[in-house]
């Protein structure tokens, strides 16, 4: 918690935070970081193996197979999301399922599915970015304020 | 009739002459599965929608309630329930199926506790013959509302808690057997500052402790009074801060009459970190499981505190500060 937050605090309720604080089971980082590495590397490894398999046996160069297997990690992703296996991977994998871009397919069809129940205009369509909306905003902003720091390091004579 | 600051005392002693509980599939696998009445293998219950879903589960626990009272719904003067969906829809639906006078309550998990003590009052005050307490929470329709779509993929810590899927009534009358309604101390809200939704138990824990203390102090008892102490939803980390906290301020409850409804409910080796929550875990353990255990004459005397964390999904995003609040209600055979 920061300073600021905590300076609003009453005395009584800082020692209350500092004693149960001791009560709490702590989140297993180490042990999180490790199952995170070993499950986000299998799923980077399918990811290779499919490309691989794209460009030995389907007529696409390196540069190409990027489209295709994205699109495989993305249906298998939504597949078990939608059976119901994803989030119980998730529990265990943390990280490692969030961060490659089966954890981004994810992320749009729980919500997606979670809402169908309103229809498909106000409830799917609706709330389908709910979640992924904010890493398209970032993303793509941050993007931008990238490629302005590109083109004026050129412009600027730099690489 | 008022006693000390905050604890009502009710002279007539109502009855609870029946109660139900009705479950979902994960708490068929629990700990209590012999304790429900109903036990649904299907989250969904056969309707469209989850908070479509927790209306039914709270519509067959009244209806179970009813039946076993051997009464009609006519009978029933008053409805009371609480739930945690947005505007207590679960309530307010399943009281438009009953068509009974409604009072619809929310005090977040702590619910299933006020409406029982507001019954027993009704009861006692002479201005109900039958009075119909219920709570339901629907795990689904909760992560939904407060947290992310169900099958979102996000790691939970150790110190977040799994929103029962159940419902609980119970009838309480002038007449009639069964366990009565002694007594109960309606809580105070307390706030000690936490914001972390996945670690309500830290948030209620204060509350819980303020209850008790309260009820003990109006009362001029003793904890060993009870045969049982429960607290609603704590789980397990909640639970032993509660249990530390008292200990504190010099009213250690003895370890083996106080539990936790959030605790017993499920199985050790389920995945649900530390333990069960919501308006429906405090209802089906209670109307379910400790009833059962009074009426085989297993305990005597017990007290619930059910704990609510009142907090909306907008309230936490906003970064506020969770509030907990408690309401004890004293059974005796």
């Amino acid at each position: 918690m920061s300073n600021k937050k905590k300076k609003k605090l009453t005395l009584t309720q800082q020692e209350y935070q500092a004693f149960a604080k001791t009560l709490e089971p702590k989140r297993p980082v180490i042990a999180n970081c490790l199952k995170a590495f070993l499950i986000g590397g299998i799923i980077c490894t399918i990811g290779q193996g499919l490309q691989w398999m794209f460009i030995k046996y389907f007529d696409f160069t390196q540069v190409t197979a990027g489209n295709p297997t994205v699109a495989v990690l993305i249906l298998i992703s939504t597949l078990l999301t939608g059976f119901g296996v994803y989030d119980h991977i998730a529990q265990f994998a943390g990280a490692g399922t969030a961060v490659p871009v089966t954890g981004f397919a994810n992320t749009v069809a729980s919500a997606a599915i979670e809402h169908r129940s309103e229809g498909y205009v106000l409830g799917v369509g609706g709330n389908m970015f709910k979640l992924a909306g904010s890493v398209i905003a970032f993303g793509v902003f941050s993007a931008f304020v990238v490629t302005l720091f590109k083109i004026t390091l050129k412009a600027l004579g730099g690489i | 009739m008022l006693q000390g600051h905050q604890t009502w005392v009710f002279q007539s002693k109502p009855a609870i002459v029946s109660s139900s509980a009705v479950g979902g599939p994960f708490e068929a696998r629990g700990a209590l599965n012999g304790d429900f009445d109903i036990l649904h293998g299907d989250i969904w219950l056969g309707q469209d929608s989850f908070e479509k879903a927790e209306k039914k589960l709270l519509e067959q626990a009244c209806e179970v309630a009813i039946d076993k009272a051997g009464i009609k719904k006519e009978d029933v003067q008053f409805f009371l329930s609480g739930d945690l969906m947005n505007q207590i829809i679960s309530s307010s639906f399943t009281a438009r199926t009953l068509g009974v006078p409604y009072l619809g309550l929310f005090g977040a998990c702590s619910s299933s506790m006020e409406a029982l003590a507001l019954a027993a009052l009704l009861i006692d005050s002479n201005s109900a013959e039958n009075a119909l307490a219920a709570a339901s929470s629907h795990n689904a329709s909760v992560e939904k509302q407060f947290r992310y779509p169900t099958e979102y993929g996000s790691q939970k810590p150790p110190t977040a808690q799994w929103t029962v899927t159940g419902a609980g009534a119970a009838i309480l009358s002038k007449n009639g057997n069964g366990p009565r309604v002694t007594a109960a101390t309606i809580g105070r809200v307390v706030d000690m500052g936490l914001s972390d939704p996945y670690n309500m138990g830290s948030a209620m824990a204060p509350a819980a402790v303020d209850t008790i203390q309260a009820h003990f102090r109006d009362l001029n008892r003793e904890p060993s009074y009870y045969d049982l102490i429960a607290t609603g939803d704590l789980g397990r980390v909640g639970h032993k801060i509660a249990a530390e906290l008292l200990i504190k301020h010099d009213r250690e409850i003895p370890p083996e009459i106080f539990t936790d409804c959030g605790i017993l409910i499920y199985k050790e080796n389920q995945p649900v970190q530390a333990g069960g929550s919501g308006c429906g875990c405090s209802a089906t353990v209670t109307y379910g499981h400790l009833l059962n255990r009074m009426r085989k004459n297993q305990l005597k005397r017990m007290l619930i505190v059910a704990t609510g964390a009142l907090l909306s999904p907008l309230s936490y995003q906003q970064q506020e500060s969770i509030p907990g609040i408690a309401h004890a209600v004293a059974i005796e055979m």
